[in-house]
């Protein structure tokens, strides 16, 4: 197993390499020189020189690129054009928010998301089926941040249960959980039902029936056991759109994240938190992918023995 | 394929009550869109600040926004702005990863390994992360979203060309042409390429309805269309200030988005339906 997760991680550093040097070229690929784009406007030319030794400017690109990924393994992430902090500190402080935002979402969608599958599943073709599934229609081409301002509109505005915005307490997380969150649940929910629908029909299920064992026990220990492992896989590669539903929902509701830092980042052409927030959110995806690789092959001792 | 043959499913598809439902909202959609000058009496960028928070009226059915102007307009004109973006977008994304994928799937070797490391690298990300990256390059407006959505939907149907591509190539019509001393630029688009299409434009029409959230979510975000220009995305993003005093503003447009999005994923579904009972009179 952990030489599995040693390889799996292995494979990443290329992938990682590849994203990074996107994000690196973003600088150059803008229009403008990279100097103007690293300083505020009416800066002194010894500052310019500054910011050019700093990132080896007058260097070939290739230099640039490893000077700039040196600075990035070792937690430097330049500093930010407006404000003048360590982009560091901004993404440390942010991180935390979004990390807790993804978080409680991914739990909230496979929670709901599996049970409304069973029921779909156990239910199928019926009443509750169809209504499970059409919500799950609507719910997965809703645009995220329209939910989420629906939400504030009825409970934030009209009902007055839960804060309009912000970060404070953990009423603040209700609605914004519940707006990224949804979007994933129609996802599990499909595949929880058709994986349990394929399950049942298995032969081993045909001998439980035979034994005489309560039908909702074959459902529940027997045949979601089974039905789970594509749902995990699915869950984890959903991570990174869970995180970039985040991306919206921050925006949305004024939470502070790496989401709505990015977006502030983007309109002000403050390029060194830009490129820090992105390679944050494609690490974490690459990190939900490994981490959901690893989780199949816990659960499914096919994948584990053929590992072996 | 002549075009009766082509458009055929497509009419199909409105038998069935869902897909008749589905396809008459995109009529509608696309209609208002194309007609906006013509079906309202008032500007997209008229002000008229007295008359501004106007609940909705005879003369403005759905009201008017902040500043007055008429938020029917505004929606109309907003329809151009989002389902021409986003089609566009598909277009280019279309017509780029066919190309990439059919030639890759059919010349193999170095450079299909090539375009697959670099289509499996971009498919592991969410759209809005390459989107975003996208829009950090170019800049904010309409050519950057264009790019973002042009180059997040790439890899999708470059996977799919190629292994449409893939499945035929070895078909005994494709050697027919071959020994009959065709070349390979024939062969993939006379002979290939057509023969793949059906499953590439459904794909490209269900793609839209992503692109079309994907436009709105950026243009919320202020990287869409610049203002004065109203996209549905850009609307929703100045109503989140009004949100209090005239809740229509951010509703009508999402409105718009979700039932547009639902519309084409039904009409999509009923066009496979209608595709897959094709196939299998032919074969039978």
């Amino acid at each position: 197993m952990l030489a599995f997760t040693f390889r799996r991680l292995l494979a990443l550093i290329p992938v990682f390499l590849a994203v990074s040097l996107i994000i690196f070229l973003i600088l150059h690929l803008i229009p403008g020189d990279p100097v103007d784009n690293l300083i505020k406007i009416g800066a002194s030319a010894g500052q310019r020189a500054e910011i050019e030794a700093r990132y080896g400017l007058d260097r070939p690109l290739p230099v640039q690129y490893l000077v700039w990924l040196g600075n990035v393994l070792q937690g430097d992430l330049g500093t930010a054009i407006v404000g003048r902090r360590a982009v560091s500190a901004i993404v440390a402080q942010a991180l935390p928010y979004s990390l807790m935002l993804g978080g409680c979402a991914l739990l909230f969608s496979s929670i709901l998301g599996i049970a409304l599958g069973i029921v779909a599943a156990l239910k199928r073709d019926r009443w509750p089926d169809q209504a499970i599934m059409g919500g799950v229609l609507i719910g997965s081409t809703m645009p995220g941040f329209w939910l989420g301002l629906m939400l504030i509109l009825v409970f934030a505005v009209w009902l007055g249960w839960f804060p309009v915005s912000g970060a404070r307490g953990w009423t603040s997380l209700v609605l914004p959980v519940l707006t990224v969150g949804l979007g994933g649940t129609a996802l599990v929910a499909r595949v929880t039902r058709i994986a349990m629908i394929e399950a049942g029909q298995r032969d081993f299920v045909l001998l439980l029936h035979a034994k005489g064992l309560p039908v909702w026990r074959i459902q529940l220990f027997h045949v979601l056991r089974h039905a789970l492992i594509p749902v995990v896989t699915i869950l984890a590669l959903r991570i990174g759109w869970i995180l970039g539903g985040s991306v919206t929902v921050e925006v949305v509701f004024a939470r502070p994240g790496l989401g709505s830092t990015l977006i502030k980042a983007l309109a002000q052409h403050d390029y060194p938190v830009v490129q820090a927030c992105l390679l944050m959110l494609a690490v974490a995806v690459m990190l939900g992918t490994l981490l959901g690789d690893i989780l199949q092959a816990v659960m499914d001792p096919r994948v584990r023995t053929a590992l072996q | 394929m002549n075009m009766a043959a082509a458009l055929a499913p497509a009419a199909t598809a409105l038998r069935s009550p869902k897909g008749a439902i589905a396809g008459g909202w995109l009529l509608l959609v696309i209609l208002g869109a194309i007609l906006a000058p013509w079906l309202t009496p008032y500007g997209y960028d008229v002000q008229n600040l007295p008359g501004a928070f106007q609940p909705p009226n005879a003369q403005h059915w759905l009201g008017t926004d902040e500043f007055g102007r008429d938020l029917l307009t505004r929606l109309l004109y907003g329809a151009r702005t989002s389902l021409s973006v986003s089609a566009v977008a598909i277009g280019i994304s279309v017509t780029a990863g066919l190309i990439l994928g059919a030639v890759a799937g059919y010349f193999g070797g170095r450079l299909d390994r090539a375009v697959t490391v670099v289509v499996d690298l971009t498919w592991s990300f969410p759209e809005i992360l390459v989107a975003l990256i996208l829009v950090a390059i170019v800049g904010p407006g309409v050519t950057g979203t264009l790019a973002a959505i042009g180059v997040a939907y790439l890899a999708q149907f470059t996977r799919l060309a190629r292994a449409q591509i893939m499945a035929i190539r070895a078909e005994t019509y494709v050697e027919a042409a071959r020994s009959l001393g065709a070349s390979d630029a024939f062969i993939l688009f006379r002979h290939l390429i057509p023969n793949t299409l059906s499953p590439v434009l459904v794909a490209a029409m269900l793609a839209t309805g992503d692109a079309i959230i994907l436009e709105a979510t950026l243009g919320f975000f202020g990287l869409g269309a610049q203002p004065p220009i109203p996209s549905w995305g850009a609307m929703m993003s100045s109503g989140t200030a009004q949100l209090f005093r005239a809740p229509g503003i951010i509703l009508f447009p999402g409105l718009c988005v979700a039932a547009t999005v639902v519309a084409i994923n039904l009409y999509g579904d009923a066009l496979v339906r209608a595709l897959d009972i094709r196939s299998r009179a032919r074969t039978h």
